[in-house]
């Protein structure tokens, strides 16, 4: 495996400052409402490679998700950097500062960075060919023939030849998502992240999205898939990550990871999934 | 029998009216269209000052009534030195009400864009600016079709307001015919109908509008 790094995370911290909850007592009396501050990301650092299949496990509220969306500046963060391709990600940096950049320039490095999101996210008024093209025609400018050309074997990958003229309220789960890969994918990213990609399906149409992000990942992409699911991390990943309450607890290959973990945590989440006797 | 047969004699004359009421009408509407989608997008827009005035705005046309403003525009307007003719006042005073009240459906109809679209056309590489015209808006657009229809028709029968600001629209033309011939029950009566003309198809054309909108959604 080539050592080009493609996701450089240094030192990422991360808080959510939950809404202030605005109380009759607060009004009445006109004092500052409490703040509930959240760090859910207390100093991520993650290295991933060229053709390398990252997945990202750990119990909910581990910060899996959140990482996976700063990536794509989908989150703001307030210390450390995130380095797509070497381009550094949603900010400059002025005498070791981070300072908010354009948004058109962030939109312009998020063409490089596929995202497949939980619920699909499909453009509900576009056809599932529809909504390959429209980034295809809207961000790269390219004409509708080109980006026809483009979006059709796309389509064809992920299974959905007859299904090219359908709108979204007439496709299933799984195929709302393998529409919503397919979409990412012909975007021709250097690295595609998927943040719990079939978490939203029913149990029967997993399958079909595992099966096609394997696929994907048999043909060398660079990826990072957040999941809950342990026996397909561990069938297609190179290596494992996981994470507890904002930090990367351990990380290693899957034949290692899944029979002898080192930190307590793995063991309790691996146990908890059924792959280590409790 | 005598009445139906008076009150068909005075359609002649109160369909020269129709293509003022047209006029109005469609005028005011896409004045209406395009300053009441400006309006919701300064009413969601980050920018304090533009969610200020367009609040602002928002609440004056809300809080007065439209005969009040089309008075306003057309006999206090003259005395700072602004003379708008009937029509164009006209056009003036329901554009800028019907602004209003669409802003609100523009509003709402862009909220009611699930943000997961919004997030999916950034992650694509989609500006802020490109995301709202290119995702949000033609989608608000399918969502807003019905009511703007609704008030289309509203509108329709609000032109008869203009009357009072010497625009001889359907209602002044029945004035005037009735102050010559004293036919008030034939007169009106034909107005009456007439109105029920205009806007029982539109109501129809608003009901496939709606229906197609819910289809695509």
């Amino acid at each position: 495996m080539a050592d080009e790094t493609i996701i450089d995370v240094r030192d990422v911290h991360k808080t959510f400052i939950s809404e202030t909850k605005r109380t009759l007592w607060s009004k009445l009396t006109g004092r500052p409402h409490v703040e509930k501050r959240v760090e859910v990301l207390k100093g991520v650092d993650l290295v991933v490679h060229r053709g390398e299949t990252i997945a990202i496990l750990g119990s909910s509220g581990s910060g899996k998700s959140t990482l996976l969306r700063c990536i794509n500046k989908l989150e703001t963060i307030e210390a450390g950097r995130i380095y797509v391709n070497g381009h550094l990600i949603g900010y400059e940096e002025r005498d070791g500062e981070l300072i908010a950049e354009k948004a058109s320039i962030t939109a312009q490095k998020r063409t490089d960075i596929g995202f497949v999101f939980q619920h699909f996210n499909l453009f509900l008024n576009k056809t599932a060919l529809g909504n390959v093209m429209a980034p295809l025609r809207d961000v790269k400018k390219l004409s509708a023939a080109e980006a026809r050309n483009i979006a059709v074997p796309n389509l064809e990958m992920v299974g959905l030849a007859d299904k090219m003229e359908n709108y979204p309220s007439k496709l299933s789960g799984g195929q709302k998502q393998r529409v919503a890969i397919a979409r990412a994918l012909a975007m021709e990213p250097s690295v595609m992240l998927f943040d719990e990609p079939t978490s939203a399906l029913d149990p029967e149409l997993v399958g079909e999205v595992l099966a096609v992000i394997k696929k994907i990942a048999q043909q060398g992409t660079t990826m990072v898939i957040v999941t809950h699911e342990m026996q397909f991390a561990r069938d297609i990943a190179d290596r494992i990550v996981v994470m507890d309450q904002g930090v990367i607890v351990e990380e290693g290959p899957p034949s290692r990871i899944f029979t002898t973990p080192e930190h307590p945590k793995t063991r309790a989440l691996l146990s908890r999934s059924g792959i280590l006797p409790g | 029998m005598d009445f139906i047969n008076n009150t068909l004699a005075v359609f002649p004359a109160l369909l020269v009216a129709v293509p003022v009421v047209v006029q109005l009408a469609l005028g005011a509407m896409l004045l209406a269209l395009v300053l009441g989608l400006l309006i919701a997008l300064a009413r969601i827009s980050s920018i304090k000052i533009l969610r200020g005035v367009a609040t602002f705005y928002l609440e004056v046309i809300r809080g007065t009534p439209l005969l009040v403003q089309l008075v306003y525009i057309f006999f206090v307007l003259p005395s700072i030195g602004v003379e708008i003719e009937p029509v164009p006042a006209g056009i003036l005073g329901l554009g800028l009400n019907y602004a209003a009240y669409l802003s609100e459906v523009f509003r709402s109809a862009i909220l009611s864009v699930e943000h997961g679209q919004t997030e999916a056309a950034l992650s694509l590489g989609y500006t802020p600016s490109k995301t709202l015209w290119k995702v949000v808006i033609p989608q608000s657009f399918v969502v807003s079709m019905g009511p703007i229809g609704n008030y289309f028709i509203a509108m329709i029968k609000d032109t008869a307001l203009t009357s009072v600001i010497a625009v001889t629209e359907i209602l002044k033309t029945a004035n005037i015919l009735n102050s010559q011939t004293f036919q008030t029950t034939a007169i009106y009566t034909a107005a009456a109908i007439l109105y029920l003309i205009i806007s029982l198809p539109l109501s129809r054309v608003v009901v496939v509008l709606e229906r197609k909108a819910r289809a695509s959604g």
